[in-house]
């Protein structure tokens, strides 16, 4: 269900196929045809080589947990998570992005570092923000 | 053409200052860093600070025709992004004397505009989102990624705490003073898991101005810069490189220490930026003082404490001294004291010292080498 007063991120024209993808349960990045890597956060040419010869593709949706905080200090919107994981994972394309853990409870025992993730997506507002959660599925 | 630091000050208090605005903060600075130096508003044709109030207004409060203006704000490095602009502008002849001014009223928000975060920034579409609550929830991230990979204990990021605070113990000035274990430490409350409150910097009230000339103007024994470096990395700490490493702590000192064309054997006195306590272990890394891994283990064995053969951050650091929001003014700040032989906890000897400065998340860093020796 939509956790209605947390954050909601606003697209801008270079983000915006992202957040496209999102909406349709895809994570989209870019990829640099130029040198075969790809990149995240959304820009216009590729920060490795400088081309804008870029794709959007969709990343098959696995991760790696890279690293993370246990935040015991609700941001405004997470009042109700209780003690809540910010967390850095990489995807298995090579980029990283931030998001939070979810279907797991959140301890240090519960999230060794390079834990293998899946992406899953939550509805905010009219945005979907990508959250990822133990590669096995929710442990509950 | 050698450049100095010709005044140098603090702010008459620091800790909390609900009378004073954060112009205020700057002006109070100002005023005495001139007087510091043996200096009036009319020996100053260049003004350096950050964002708001910005250069502009301190100028004209204090009544100084600029020749030359810098608003570098680039985090709580800027201001020694400002030492290292107002060298090379002096060096280029377009303004003579600069003063860089700082005063943030952090903790008690007087006069201080928060900056806006929109949600279609950067870190609006992209942070945010997942809870991020200032600093203590994203400047820590790197830390439990650093901790598997060289193995750094959760007792020896608490021991950077404890270590500081044998410094602030001898500081009149700084806002925390009594000694603290590892215990202590680690039963203080958890803000954001690995990091417990007092790993965590103070937040204050106060500011810093410092006088940049040559020799031939200063009037009291200068402090030389020998060196300097910038540099930049992420504007988000999700897009840090490697989280085990700051690129621009590296890039920053490498500048520094080879323009100064010195040796980390020839540092007596070092001040790291110290937001959270594993910074200060990034630092004396990726400035090269120890290899990776052994920072943690070096801090741990006393070695930057009162005694200690590489003694850091003497006045206490943003951990227990004071922390304003941009703290690297202060960091300077105690670089000159010991440098001058004025420090509260004084170091035996101090030749040369070196600041660094971070920026952000590990998004800036500048790096300056001191010395009250000509280069």
């Amino acid at each position: 269900m939509t956790a209605s007063h947390k954050p909601v991120p606003k697209p801008t024209p270079e983000t915006q196929p992202f957040w496209d993808g999102t909406a349709e349960g895809r994570l989209r990045i870019q990829r640099c045809d130029a040198c075969s890597r790809h990149y995240f956060y959304p820009r216009p040419a590729c920060p490795h080589c400088g081309s804008d010869d870029v794709t959007w593709v969709t990343a098959g949706g696995r991760a790696t947990l890279y690293s993370y905080v246990i935040s015991h200090r609700p941001a405004p919107g997470f009042e109700q998570d209780g003690p809540y994981a910010i967390a850095v994972v990489e995807l298995e394309e090579g980029v990283r992005m931030m998001t939070n853990i979810v279907g797991v409870e959140i301890t240090p025992e519960n999230l060794p570092l390079d834990m293998e993730l899946r992406v899953v997506f939550e509805q905010r507002g009219d945005v979907h923000v990508p959250l990822f959660e133990p590669a096995g599925g929710p442990a509950r | 053409m050698n450049i100095v630091i010709a005044g140098a000050a603090e702010t008459d208090e620091l800790g909390k200052l609900p009378h004073m605005s954060t112009a205020q903060l700057h002006l109070q600075a100002a005023r005495n860093a001139l007087a510091d130096a043996g200096m009036t508003k009319d020996d100053i044709d260049g003004v350096a600070t950050v964002g708001m109030p910005g250069p502009i207004q301190i100028a004209h409060a204090l009544g100084i025709a600029p020749a030359w203006l810098d608003g570098t704000g680039v985090g709580g490095s800027s201001f020694l992004f400002h030492v290292r602009h107002a060298a090379a502008a002096i060096r280029a002849g377009l303004c003579t004397t600069v003063l860089i001014t700082h005063g943030e009223s952090g903790r008690s928000r007087v006069g201080a505009p928060r900056p806006a975060l929109g949600p279609d920034s950067l870190i609006g579409q992209f942070e945010l989102p997942y809870g991020v609550l200032g600093p203590p929830t994203m400047f820590t991230l790197t830390a439990l990624r650093y901790m598997k990979e060289t193995g750094l204990t959760h007792e020896q990021l608490a021991e950077v705490a404890v270590a500081q605070r044998r410094w602030a113990h001898r500081n009149p000035r700084a806002m925390f003073q009594d000694l603290i274990t590892v215990e202590d430490v680690l039963a203080s409350r958890m803000v954001a898991y690995p990091f417990h409150l007092l790993e965590c910097c103070l937040v204050t009230d106060g500011g810093g101005a410092l006088i940049v000339t040559t020799e031939e103007r200063a009037r009291r024994s200068p402090v030389h810069l020998l060196g300097s470096g910038e540099s930049a990395e992420s504007p988000i700490i999700s897009q840090m490189e490697d989280f085990t490493t700051s690129a621009a702590f590296r890039r920053s000192g490498e500048a520094a220490f080879a323009e100064a064309g010195i040796s980390h054997d020839d540092v007596d006195h070092l001040m790291i930026y110290d937001a959270f306590a594993h910074v200060p272990i990034y630092g004396l890394e990726d400035l090269g003082f120890v290899k990776r891994g052994e920072a943690g283990p070096f801090i741990a064995e006393g070695h930057t404490s009162p005694g200690g053969r590489l003694p850091l951050n003497t006045n206490g650091g943003g951990l227990s001294y004071t922390h304003t929001g941009m703290y690297g003014m202060f960091a300077i700040q105690e670089s000159v004291r010991q440098l001058r032989g004025e420090a509260a906890a004084q170091v035996p000897g101090v030749e040369v010292g070196v600041v660094l400065g971070n920026g952000g998340m590990f998004a800036s860093a500048a790096t300056l080498v001191l010395s009250n020796h000509r280069p």
